[in-house]
């Protein structure tokens, strides 16, 4: 009576420790430029070769500039970063996906697409949202630098086997709502905590009925309500996602590996740590008032009057007010969580043949270079353009700010990004979380309103 | 070889926040170092300075009264990125332990890997702590691992550990090399893998 989760896990088990850790096998090993570093220089100190560099692929992507890629990065010491990872790659044999190439990409969009996360994987890197990949029924989750180094020297890392919580949400979604808000709902309702300890599998027929893309922005925010990671059990949706992928099997091999994936599931009467069902049908388009991602309210709602005084502070709200009609002064589209077509599509669904609010600058960032093509391809980009916006180059950007793309103080930017943190978006910026839909409603109008207005 | 964590008597400054997150303990722009030193002299630093760089007087850490080697915090603690520069920054301004009521998973697994000890309490206690450290800041306290013991002011709190990390701190030891000694289990392991 396991669950998908134990089942993939005990699978991988190379050991067991004294005390109940495990020594875990590691499939698929993603590095970027910022939490590596420091695990090569611990390699080289101790004279180790990386074990198994052909399950290990680099891609440049918190650093970067989202413009003028063909420039090398203005930031000497982003610069240094972005050297020191294509030097380790070249010097131990690890594939990267160079910028400007067409695979380079944010690790969690090109990881996928090109068809390198597979189901009844064990996928690490060092960034928590490697969550992301466990939409393909994979167990994968972000890691720091020092289990970089154990991966990289070993294919394998010490973990303790965390509990396992089925969070179910059932029924049809609303129109106006989006993946996004499924998940800053289940965040709002079971708190920045609520998942700690557990690796969550979301199951229910209104998870089926999402779409790859979709179903990967519920796993990468599944670290926001401090859970190990989160995962969806593989179905024909993920076989089709994955056929002909680049990376992905084919011919025999193709068939022999969609036959395992499809017996890729749970016991029936699996026995969960917790459990815990939502309705669709009460999801409305939600954005986030606070410093933290469980802060999130129907966007149509008032700021509760419990709200934490000093994230209002920060923010410069007060309980009881509505959100709707708050000025915002930036919007940002892309990351990990929302930066794939489907979200340009719906962003450039809303703003189709309206305008850009002359008082937003607007960052429309795609997840990688094949999400840019395909969205120049479809005519996207043109949609973009004729409203008044422009689309970047693939990066992480303003998600977490470690490039040029900085919020200004005390400014305000609705993000569809995965944290509102004091700061995250540059020093004194102020975040509000929400999806594509409700960014697009804000860029186009320089105030909070709600989609539905505009679809 | 890093140094061994035995037991440690020392003073607390007490951070009565929750949900501290790694992108407060170091915010992002400060992680494009490429080796693991000097991070403590940005630990906090948004909290910690002005955007001129000058210190904020409200500030536990620029409060001169306030010294210690253990730092203690509210629930949820280290919450966030996956930064092991977080554990960096808070080790290289000096701290060997956090005390809090709850730590986010993947901090805790940081903290471990570098000698930093979490120190997870019931909430009662952290209360109790604050309490105390709000009369008092020069009030002691001891951490002794080899018993999992917390000691403050006539209080002795049990704290969890796993044997295998509490064995490595102890003794100084890391993950790496035990993982290199099992080399040949791993190869062993991979033959009869699918994929």
């Amino acid at each position: 009576m396991n669950t998908l989760f134990d089942k993939i896990w005990d699978a991988h088990v190379v050991e067991t420790l004294p005390g109940g850790a495990s020594v875990l096998y590691i499939d698929r090993h993603y590095i970027h430029e910022v939490t590596s570093p420091q695990a090569f220089e611990g390699l080289q100190q101790r004279g180790v070769e990386v074990f198994r560099p052909g399950q290990v692929t680099a891609t440049p992507d918190h650093n970067i500039p989202t413009t003028r890629q063909h420039l090398p990065a203005s930031d000497p010491l982003s610069r240094e970063q972005l050297t020191a990872l294509a030097r380790n790659c070249a010097r131990h044999g690890i594939s990267i996906f160079k910028v400007g190439t067409p695979r380079h990409g944010i690790v969690h969009v090109t990881g996928p697409e090109s068809g390198l996360t597979r189901p009844g994987m064990t996928i690490v890197c060092g960034d928590s949202h490697t969550s992301t990949h466990g939409a393909f029924g994979c167990v994968a989750f972000g890691i720091g630098t020092s289990e970089v180094e154990m991966v990289l020297a070993s294919q394998c890392i010490l973990q303790s086997k965390p509990g396992v919580m089925r969070v179910r949400v059932e029924g049809e979604l609303p129109a106006g709502a989006c993946s996004k808000d499924i998940i800053l709902h289940v965040i709002s309702r079971l708190g920045t905590g609520g998942g700690t300890g557990y690796f969550i599998e979301f199951a229910g027929s209104t998870i089926r009925a999402l779409s790859m893309e979709a179903r990967m922005t519920i796993c990468n925010m599944s670290i926001e309500m401090g859970a190990r990671g989160g995962m969806i059990a593989p179905d024909e949706t993920t076989l089709a996602y994955l056929e002909g992928r680049p990376f992905a099997p084919r011919g025999v091999e193709w068939e022999r590996a969609a036959e395992r994936w499809r017996a890729l599931r749970g016991d029936p009467g699996g026995r969960f740590d917790a459990e815990v069902t939502f309705r669709a049908a009460g999801i409305e388009p939600m954005i986030t008032y606070g410093t933290n991602p469980g802060t999130a309210i129907p966007v149509g709602g008032v700021i509760p009057p419990d709200a934490e005084r000093r994230a209002l502070e920060y923010m410069g709200f007060h309980a009881g007010e509505p959100m709707i009609g708050k000025k915002i002064d930036h919007v940002f589209v892309g990351s990990c969580t929302n930066g794939r077509l489907e979200d340009l599509r719906a962003f450039a669904a809303v703003v189709k043949g309206r305008r850009k609010s002359p008082r937003v600058t607007a960052w429309i960032v795609p997840g990688s270079k094949e999400v840019e093509r395909r969205a120049i391809e479809e005519g996207v980009r043109d949609t973009l353009a004729a409203a008044g916006f422009e689309l970047r180059q693939p990066g992480c950007s303003a998600c977490l700010a470690m490039n040029e793309d900085k919020i200004p103080p005390g400014k305000y930017c609705v993000a569809t990004s995965n944290r509102n943190f004091e700061g995250r978006q540059g020093p004194g910026a102020r975040t509000l979380l929400a999806g594509p839909l409700v960014a697009a409603a804000a860029a186009i109008t320089g105030e909070i309103r709600d989609p539905r207005e505009f679809m | 070889m890093r140094e061994p964590f035995i037991t440690l008597t020392t003073t607390v400054i007490p951070m009565e926040l929750e949900n501290v997150d790694t992108d407060q303990i170091i915010p992002a722009r400060f992680l494009k170092a490429t080796t693991r030193e000097g991070f403590g002299d940005n630990l906090f630093r948004d909290w910690r300075y002005d955007g001129d760089g000058n210190p904020r007087p409200g500030f536990i850490l620029n409060d001169p009264a306030r010294r210690g080697e253990v730092l203690a915090a509210g629930k949820n603690f280290g919450c966030g990125s996956s930064r092991e520069h977080a554990a960096w920054a808070i080790r290289d301004a000096g701290f060997r332990a956090v005390v809090s009521s709850h730590f986010a998973d993947i901090f805790r697994n940081n903290a471990l890997n570098n000698g930093l000890l979490p120190v997870q309490v019931p909430a009662g206690c952290l209360t109790r702590l604050f309490a105390i450290l709000r009369e008092r800041p020069d009030a002691p306290v001891t951490i002794d691992l080899e018993r999992q013991r917390l000691r403050f002011e006539g209080e002795e709190q049990h704290f969890e550990i796993s044997p295998y990390k509490k064995e490595c701190l102890l003794k100084g030891y890391d993950d790496i090399d035990y993982l290199l000694g099992i080399r040949e289990k791993i190869e062993e392991y991979e033959k009869q893998r699918t994929i």
